[in-house]
C-alpha cells in the first residue's frame, strides 16, 4: 500500500527480525518528549524498555508503530531502513503492540474480536472456515481463551492473554508489550510472562515489553534499554546488572523506598462495619457476594484480588456510587448509606482509583475540584451562597501544600497530568481536619516511584494519626507494605484473612487465584 | 501564574457562535440568491426589520421574551449534562395552566394578584411537565431527550383537546381558543413601549438562572453532577433530587413563557401557543453555549430573525416561513461549531513551560501541557 514499503509484505516470518532504531527523536511543540534515543532489538530476545512515568518509552513504542511521526530518526528491520507510517506499515513487518488497556469490542466474542483484528477488506466471512482455523490455531498457541466466550465475560488476565492471542494470530514476530502485566495477579503475570519468554526461547519471537516491575525484568528477560526524561539513560544485559543499579539507571540517584514507621494504637475502635454486603455489577451480574469484615481505627486493611472479582463494586458501594442489593454499612456505629451529610458527619473520604473518572470534574477548574467536598459550608458558602474567593484561597494553600503542578487555580483539571490530578484529589481528601475512615483503591495505579512514595507515606500518616484506612488495592506489594491486616477477595467472597505479621504468601497468591 | 491566559478560552466561546451566524447569513444567502432574490436586499430587510429603528427592535423584544425563557429549559439541565428538547410542550402545558387559572380566578381578585396566580401556574405546569422527563431519566433510566421530545406532541394533543373540547369558547370559529382572559387581568406593557413586561420576566430569569448556576452552592453541585456523576456521587450529592429539581426549574421557565404568550399577547389559549418559541429556545440555548446571559444576546438575534418574517413576504415575495430556513440553516451551523472548539491553536493557552527541575523534589514532573 504504502510506497514506502521496502520489503516485500512477508505474511509469516518464520523466525524474528532484528529491529534498530537510530537516534530517535520526537517533539511536540516545544516539548521533546524523545532525544535521540536508539535501541536494538536482537532476534529472538526478550527487551525490557525501562523508565518512569514520563520518561518517553510510550512516546518511543508509538513511533515504532508508526502512531507518530518521529521528528528524526530511522527504523532499521532486518538491517534496512523502513518507514513506519501506520500501525498497519508496522503489522506487515511482522511488529504487533499489546496496549495497556484493552481493546477488544467487549459485546463480540473472542473468535469475531480475532477475526476483526485482522485488517482485511473482505465483505463477507466465511464462519465456518473461520473457526476452524481459529480452533487449530488456538490448539498450537501457548495460552488458551475460550472462542466463544464474549470479551465482556472474560476476567482481566483472559482478556490480556487474547490481546497477546490477537497479535499471534496476525503472525507478529516481534510484540511490543505495554506494561502487559499492571492488569494481572503476579500467578497471572508469572504464567503469561512465563509462556511468552518460553516462545522467545524458542526463536519464535522478539518481545519488547515496557515494565515498571523490576522483579519480572529480572525473572524473564534478556537485556534492557532505560530511558530517563525523554533520554537513553543506559542498557545490558540482565544477567550483568542488579536491581539497584538498573533503579540508578531509571533515577538517575539511588534511591531507597521511604520505609513505613507505624506506630501502635492502644484502644482500636471499631470504625467502619460491613455486614454482609450483596452488590450486582452494571449488567445486573452478582459481583459481591456476601461480604462483612470491620476496620479500625489507626488500622489500615488491605483487600487483595485479581481485579474483576468483586473488589470495584464492594468500594463503589462503600464510597457512595452504587446501591447494595442487601447488605448494610455501619460507620462510628450508625447506619451509613453514603449521603453527604452522613460523609460529613462520620468524616468519610475516597481516594478512587483512576481519579479523573471517579472523583474530578474534567472540565471545572482545579479550583472547584479541590472544593468538591466543602463548598457547601463555611467558609466556602454563606447560606446557600458560594464564596468564590474562599474558594480560590484554600486551593491556593492546597496546591502549595501538596505541590500540584497546575499553571492556575482556574485551569480545568483536565488540562493537568495524571500525577497532579491525583494530587489534587488526594489534597482534597487528605487534608480535612479529623479525617476518621479513608477509603482508597489503586491509589497508587500507572503513577511513578515518587509519587508512589509520596501517596504511601500519606496514608500511612494518616494511619498513624488514628484513621481507619480500607485499602483495594491489586498491587500486592503495596499491600504488604502498608497494611496491618489483610484480606484476600475472590469471586464476591471474602477468602483469606491474616495479620500481616503472620500472613502467608502462597496462601494469599492461592486464594487469590481462587483455590 | 498564566489568568491572562483566560481570555483565549472566552474570545473562543464568543467567535464561534458569532462566526457560526455568520456562516449561517452565508449560507441563508445562496439559498435567496437561489429562489432568486437578491441575498443582500434580504439582509438589509433582515436588518432594518430586526433592529432597523426603535419602532421595529420593539418587535424584536417582544419575540426574544418568550425565546429567553424557553432557552432556559434547554440551558438550565444542559449544565447537568442532559439534553432537553420538551421546550415546546412545557411552554403550551403552561400557557393551558396559566390560562385556567385565569378564568378560573377572573375578576374575583385584584389583576396584579390573578397575573401572580396564573405565573404560578404556567411555571408548576411546565415545571411537573419537565420535571417528569427528568424523573424519567434519573430513576427508569429514560433517555430524557426522547420522552421530552415525546412530551411535546402529548402536550399539543393536550392543548387541541382541550380548546377543541372542554375548554372551547364556542364563539371562536375558525380558531377554537378557549374563553379569553378578562382584559384586565392582561400583562401590559411596559410605559412608553409597546413590549409588554414579559420582557422583564424574561431578563430576570435569566439573570437568575446564571446566578443560581454560578454563585450558588445548588448550582455548584448541579455543575458537579453534570460534569462527572461518579465524582457527585463519590461527594455525597444527591443526583436524582437535583436532576429533577433543575429539571422542574428549566420546565418552570418554559412554563412561563407559555403563560407570558397568553397573558401578554394572545389573551387565550390556542394553537399560536405552539409557534416555534420552544425550539426556536433550544437553538437560543446551543448558540448560547448554555449560558443564560449569553441566552439573553442570543435570544434577541433570533428575535430579530423571527420579527422579520413579514417583510421578507412583502418586499421580496418570499413566504414568510423563509425566515424558519434561516433559523434552520444557523442551527445547524451552530450545532456544527460545537465540534470546532478546542480546534483553533489560536484560542489554546499557551503550553506552560516547566524549567526542568534538577533533583525532582516531587513527582508528576511531566509538563503540563494545557489543551
Amino acid at each position: 500500500m504504502t510506497p514506502a514499503t521496502a520489503i516485500q509484505p512477508t505474511i509469516q516470518l518464520e523466525r524474528p527480525p532484528d529491529l534498530q532504531v537510530n537516534g530517535m527523536s520526537k517533539h511536540f511543540g516545544s516539548l521533546v518528549a524523545l532525544d535521540t534515543v536508539s535501541l536494538h532489538l536482537k532476534p529472538g530476545t526478550f527487551h525490557a524498555l525501562l523508565g518512569e512515568n514520563g520518561a518517553g518509552k510510550s512516546t518511543l513504542v508509538k513511533c515504532i508503530m508508526g502512531f507518530y511521526a518521529p521528528t528524526t530518526g530511522d527504523i532499521l528491520i532486518d538491517g534496512n531502513p523502513v518507514k513506519i507510517d501506520n500501525p498497519r506499515a508496522a503489522q506487515k513487518f511482522g511488529i504487533g503492540m499489546v496496549y495497556q488497556h484493552f481493546t477488544s469490542v467487549p459485546a463480540m466474542t473472542v473468535a469475531e474480536n480475532l477475526v476483526l483484528s485482522r485488517y482485511d477488506n473482505k465483505n463477507l466471512i466465511n464462519w465456518k472456515q473461520e473457526l476452524e482455523d481459529l480452533r487449530a490455531f488456538m490448539a498450537t498457541s501457548p495460552f488458551q481463551v475460550p472462542l466463544d466466550a464474549t470479551i465482556a465475560q472474560l476476567a482481566a488476565g483472559q482478556k490480556q492473554k487474547l490481546e497477546i492471542l490477537k497479535q499471534l494470530y496476525l503472525h507478529s514476530r516481534i510484540l511490543i508489550l505495554d506494561e502487559p502485566t499492571s492488569v494481572l495477579t503476579p500467578t497471572e503475570a508469572d504464567e503469561v510472562l512465563g509462556l511468552l519468554r518460553q516462545q522467545v526461547t524458542d526463536g519464535k519471537l522478539s518481545v519488547l515489553m515496557i515494565s515498571h516491575k523490576f522483579r519480572e525484568v529480572m525473572a524473564f528477560t534478556d537485556e534492557i534499554t532505560v530511558l530517563r526524561k525523554g533520554k537513553f539513560a543506559g542498557s545490558g544485559l540482565v544477567k550483568d546488572l542488579t536491581v539497584p543499579a538498573m533503579a540508578e539507571m531509571m533515577m538517575g540517584e539511588k534511591k531507597e523506598p521511604t520505609p513505613v514507621n507505624k506506630t501502635a494504637h492502644l484502644n482500636p475502635v471499631p470504625v467502619l462495619d460491613v455486614k454482609d454486603i450483596y452488590a450486582n455489577k452494571d449488567n445486573g451480574v452478582e459481583a459481591v457476594s456476601g461480604i462483612s469484615f470491620m476496620v479500625n481505627s489507626g488500622e489500615i486493611v488491605g483487600i487483595a484480588g485479581i481485579s474483576g472479582n468483586g473488589q470495584r463494586e464492594l468500594v463503589e458501594v462503600l464510597a457512595g456510587q452504587r446501591e447494595p442489593t442487601t447488605g448494610e454499612v455501619w460507620v462510628n456505629g450508625e447506619h451509613y448509606a453514603a449521603t453527604r451529610e452522613e460523609m460529613y458527619r462520620h468524616k468519610v473520604f475516597a481516594l478512587p482509583e483512576e481519579p479523573l473518572r471517579n472523583a474530578c470534574v474534567p472540565h471545572m477548574s482545579v479550583a472547584e475540584n479541590m472544593a468538591l467536598r466543602t463548598f457547601d459550608r463555611p467558609p466556602q458558602a454563606k447560606g446557600f451562597m458560594l464564596l468564590l474567593n474562599a474558594i480560590r484561597s484554600t486551593a491556593v494553600g492546597l496546591i502549595q501544600q501538596f505541590s500540584v503542578k497546575t499553571p492556575s487555580p482556574e485551569t480545568p483539571v483536565g488540562n493537568l497530568s495524571g500525577g497532579n490530578v491525583q494530587r489534587a484529589v488526594l489534597a482534597r481528601e487528605l487534608s480535612a481536619d479529623h479525617i476518621k475512615l479513608l477509603i482508597a483503591a489503586n491509589p497508587c495505579f500507572g503513577l511513578d516511584f515518587n509519587a508512589v512514595d509520596f501517596i504511601h507515606t500519606e496514608i500511612v500518616e494518616a494511619r498513624n494519626r488514628g484513621v481507619a484506612v480500607l485499602l483495594v488495592s491489586e498491587d500486592l506489594d503495596e499491600l504488604l507494605k502498608l497494611s496491618d491486616r489483610i484480606f484476600v477477595i475472590s469471586e464476591g467472597k471474602l477468602v483469606y484473612e491474616s495479620a500481616i505479621a503472620t500472613a502467608d504468601f502462597g496462601a494469599i497468591g492461592r486464594s487469590m487465584a481462587g483455590h | 501564574m498564566s489568568r491572562s491566559q483566560a481570555w483565549r478560552r472566552s474570545l473562543e466561546s464568543f467567535v464561534l457562535p458569532f462566526g457560526a451566524i455568520l456562516a449561517g447569513l452565508v449560507l441563508f444567502g445562496v439559498f435567496c440568491a437561489l429562489v432568486g432574490t437578491n441575498p443582500f436586499g434580504v439582509y438589509a430587510s433582515i436588518w432594518k426589520s430586526a433592529f432597523g429603528s426603535a419602532s421595529t427592535f420593539q418587535n424584536t423584544l417582544i419575540r426574544a421574551a418568550p425565546l429567553m425563557l424557553s432557552a432556559l429549559c434547554t440551558a438550565l439541565p444542559a449544565r447537568l449534562g442532559l439534553v432537553i428538547i420538551g421546550n415546546e410542550g412545557a411552554l403550551v402545558v403552561g400557557g393551558v395552566a396559566a390560562v385556567s387559572a385565569g378564568l378560573a380566578m377572573g375578576l374575583a381578585f385584584p389583576p396584579f394578584v390573578v397575573q401572580i396566580g396564573m405565573a404560578i401556574a404556567g411555571m408548576v405546569a411546565g415545571g411537573i411537565w419537565i420535571g417528569a422527563a427528568g424523573w424519567l431519566r434519573h430513576y427508569r433510566a429514560v433517555n430524557e431527550t426522547i420522552s421530552s421530545l415525546l412530551l411535546n406532541y402529548v402536550a399539543i394533543a393536550l392543548l387541541n383537546h382541550l380548546v377543541g373540547g372542554p375548554m372551547r369558547d364556542p364563539s371562536s370559529l375558525n380558531k377554537p381558543s378557549t374563553y379569553p382572559l378578562a382584559e384586565i387581568n392582561m400583562l401590559t406593557s411596559i410605559p412608553g413601549t409597546r413590549v409588554h413586561w414579559g420582557l422583564v420576566y424574561g431578563l430576570v430569569a435569566c439573570v437568575i438562572a446564571y446566578f443560581l448556576m454560578q454563585r450558588t452552592t445548588f448550582g455548584f453541585a448541579a455543575r458537579t453532577a453534570g460534569g462527572n456523576i461518579r465524582a457527585a456521587k463519590i461527594a455525597g450529592l444527591p443526583v436524582g433530587k437535583l436532576t429533577v429539581v433543575i429539571c422542574f426549574l428549566a420546565g418552570s421557565c418554559a412554563g412561563l413563557a407559555g403563560m407570558v404568550e397568553v397573558a401578554a399577547v394572545q389573551g387565550a389559549a390556542n394553537e399560536s401557543l405552539n409557534v416555534g418559541y420552544g425550539y426556536g429556545g433550544i437553538l437560543v440555548a446551543f448558540a448560547a453555549r448554555h449560558n443564560p446571559l449569553a441566552a439573553v444576546f442570543m435570544s434577541l438575534l433570533v428575535g430579530g430573525i423571527l420579527a422579520s418574517g413579514g417583510i421578507l413576504q412583502r418586499a421580496h415575495g418570499l413566504p414568510d416561513s423563509t425566515v424558519l430556513i434561516f433559523q434552520g440553516l444557523v442551527f445547524l451551523v451552530v450545532l456544527f461549531s460545537d465540534s470546532l472548539y478546542g480546534r483553533f491553536d489560536f484560542f489554546k493557552e499557551k503550553p506552560v513551560v516547566v524549567a526542568p527541575p534538577s533533583p525532582p523534589p516531587s513527582p508528576g514532573q511531566e509538563p503540563v501541557v494545557l489543551g
